[in-house]
């Protein structure tokens, strides 16, 4: 099974400036290190303030509007993600466990597959929907 | 509630024991006793840890506990004492629990000693399987029984056989190096294949225990390619796992039916794992300075081909048949014939495909093999021979010990049979 782990954005990741830092970078290296070795990591990437980003607010209508960052309330926001294959929801909390985090909730969940769909949507909409996510992807 | 204890022991378990066992394998000398340390501290967490909580740092008390048995075990042999008295004291300066495991570069130097030791060419096929999948993987000898579909004893046998026979072998706990490696290294990554085609191949036995054999092969070979960076089929053989297992979702339809490569609904394929795997090749390419330096390599850039191709009609057939022409030099096989066959029948017609494929019928190796009836019936029914087509489908039919696979051809028999038959307008 896949589990995406939410990082939190904090005041620092937030303001971008990770100096003074160098302790904490260097306990993650070491830490994602391990995960590679493990053989679980499959992504991870950390996000930039969002400041540099925008919100697309959709109306009831289907409308929508774009808001630019910054966003408030810097524990809602996500700063960074990974994605393990682990074998279990309980392996990933152990994983997480080990995370050189000082602070702050991190966020575990597990990645829905196929079989999560079953007999909820019609299959008709799941395939065009992957078919579609296929596309974009493959355009990149 | 034990249950929910118990599954928090077992993933603990899985993180730690390959480094617990390695570490300790390197201290005695001998894998087999390291295994039966590591049970041992395993058992007591079981007990303790459902009532205390999972401790701080639970691969630093594992460690500690195993240790203890060690040094308990060694004090009851009076010859040994001295060397107990040595085990005390390395004991007693890794006091700092976080030096003692996570922070150690010589337990990655283990866990990889510990991999090369478990798939020595001492033990059988089945034997370094099995041993790779406990040792190293954290598996517990019950799940690895289930996914073999083989009684528990009779794998708990397998394995206590195979602990003796690296004893009895004396196997030292090394990685090798200079001209063994290579050969040794062939060993693991043929493992490590072996675990993944076991998931992937399913003859039998039920998906999820297969599935979770796939995902613990790619688990192995990243951390295999990781351990040996440097080593291009490692990489290789990720890139081949990972771009392979992409394509799980597709290869059955609703009611559990074979889809094969070409009719799969690509859009139904893991793209997360064809990136990775994208990537794993890239960096075999880069390490092997080339992009052929070895069989695993090769059959991940060939398993690339499709990945890349958005829809089936995009393969890049020529460039398909040319993989498969190096495959074949560097490990010449008629099965690697017969996949270039269907390569060159995509990219020069089926005519081309099927003179090669013709070559194959006297090979004595592919005797009852269900995919060259199934080859030639595919190239005879697109040169619209049907007649012949019909009685190859019906022969591999017959050969193949897949449930799914045979409906699959007997219904491509039917079609041929269908097609001739059928008026002269439809």
């Amino acid at each position: 099974m896949r589990v995406m782990v939410l990082v939190k954005a904090s005041e620092e990741s937030e303001k971008g400036d990770y100096s003074g830092h160098a302790e904490e970078f260097a306990a993650m290296g070491k830490y994602n290190e391990e995960l590679v070795k493990a053989g679980i990591m499959l992504a991870g990437e950390g996000l930039t303030p969002s400041s540099q980003g925008k919100r697309v607010e959709f109306g009831a209508d289907g409308g929508s509007r774009v808001i630019d960052g910054p966003f408030a309330e810097a524990k809602e926001l996500v700063g960074g993600f990974w994605i393990w294959q682990v074998s279990s929801m309980e392996e990933a909390v152990e994983w997480l466990r080990r995370a050189p985090f000082k602070g702050g909730t991190v966020e575990l969940r597990r990645v829905q597959e196929a079989a999560d769909f079953e007999g909820q949507v019609p299959q008709e909409i799941i395939d065009a929907e992957a078919r579609l996510r296929a596309q974009t992807e493959q355009g990149q | 509630m034990a249950d929910a204890a118990h599954r928090k022991v077992e993933a603990v378990w899985r993180i730690e024991s390959a480094r617990l066992i390695a570490g300790l394998a390197r201290t005695t000398g001998d894998v087999g006793l390291a295994e039966d340390l590591a049970q041992d501290a395993l058992v007591a967490a079981l007990e303790q840890w459902p009532a205390s909580g999972v401790p701080d740092n639970p691969g630093a008390w594992l460690t500690a506990v195993a240790r203890r048995r060690y040094i308990d075990g060694v004090r009851r042999q009076v010859s040994f004492e001295r060397k107990a008295a040595e085990i005390g004291r390395e004991l007693a300066e890794a006091e700092s629990p976080m030096d003692e495991i996570e922070f150690d570069e010589h337990v990655e130097d283990d866990v990889l000693r510990l991999i090369f030791t478990a798939c020595h060419p001492v033990l059988s096929r089945d034997a370094r399987v099995a041993l790779t999948l406990k040792l190293v993987g954290g598996l517990s000898t019950e799940q690895i029984a289930r996914a073999f579909l083989v009684p528990t004893p009779t794998m708990a046998a397998r394995i206590t056989r195979a602990k003796k026979a690296l004893t009895d072998a004396k196997v030292p706990f090394e990685v090798p190096v200079g001209a063994e490696l290579a050969a040794r290294l062939a060993s693991v990554l043929e493992v490590v294949y072996l675990i993944f085609n076991e998931g992937y191949t399913a003859t039998s036995g039920d998906s999820w225990t297969r599935a979770e054999l796939c995902e613990e092969a790619m688990r192995l070979g990243r951390m295999l390619a990781a351990l040996a960076p440097d080593e291009p089929e490692a990489h290789g053989l990720v890139a081949l796992m990972e771009i392979q297992a992409s394509r799980i979702p597709a290869r059955t339809g609703p009611g559990g039916e074979m889809i094969t490569l070409l009719d799969q609904d690509r859009s139904r394929w893991n793209r997360l794992l064809i990136t990775h795997g994208l990537a794993a090749l890239a960096t075999a390419e880069s390490v092997g300075g080339g992009e052929f330096s070895g069989p695993y390599v090769i059959q991940a850039a060939l398993a690339a081909c499709h990945a890349r191709a958005l829809v089936a009609d995009d393969t890049d057939w020529v460039r398909i048949a040319t993989l498969y022409n190096v495959l074949g030099a560097l490990t010449p096989s008629p099965v690697i014939e017969l996949n270039r066959a269907v390569a060159v029948s995509m990219a020069d017609g089926p005519a081309a495909g099927l003179a090669i494929a013709d070559t194959l019928t006297d090979e004595p190796s592919l005797r009852g093999y269900h995919l060259l009836s199934s080859v030639r019936g595919e190239l005879l029914e697109r040169l619209g021979r049907r007649e012949e087509a019909r009685a190859e489908f019906e022969r591999a039919a017959a050969m193949t010990a897949n449930e799914r696979e045979r409906a699959y051809l007997l219904a491509r028999a039917a079609a041929c049979g269908d097609c001739q038959g059928g008026s002269a307008g439809a």
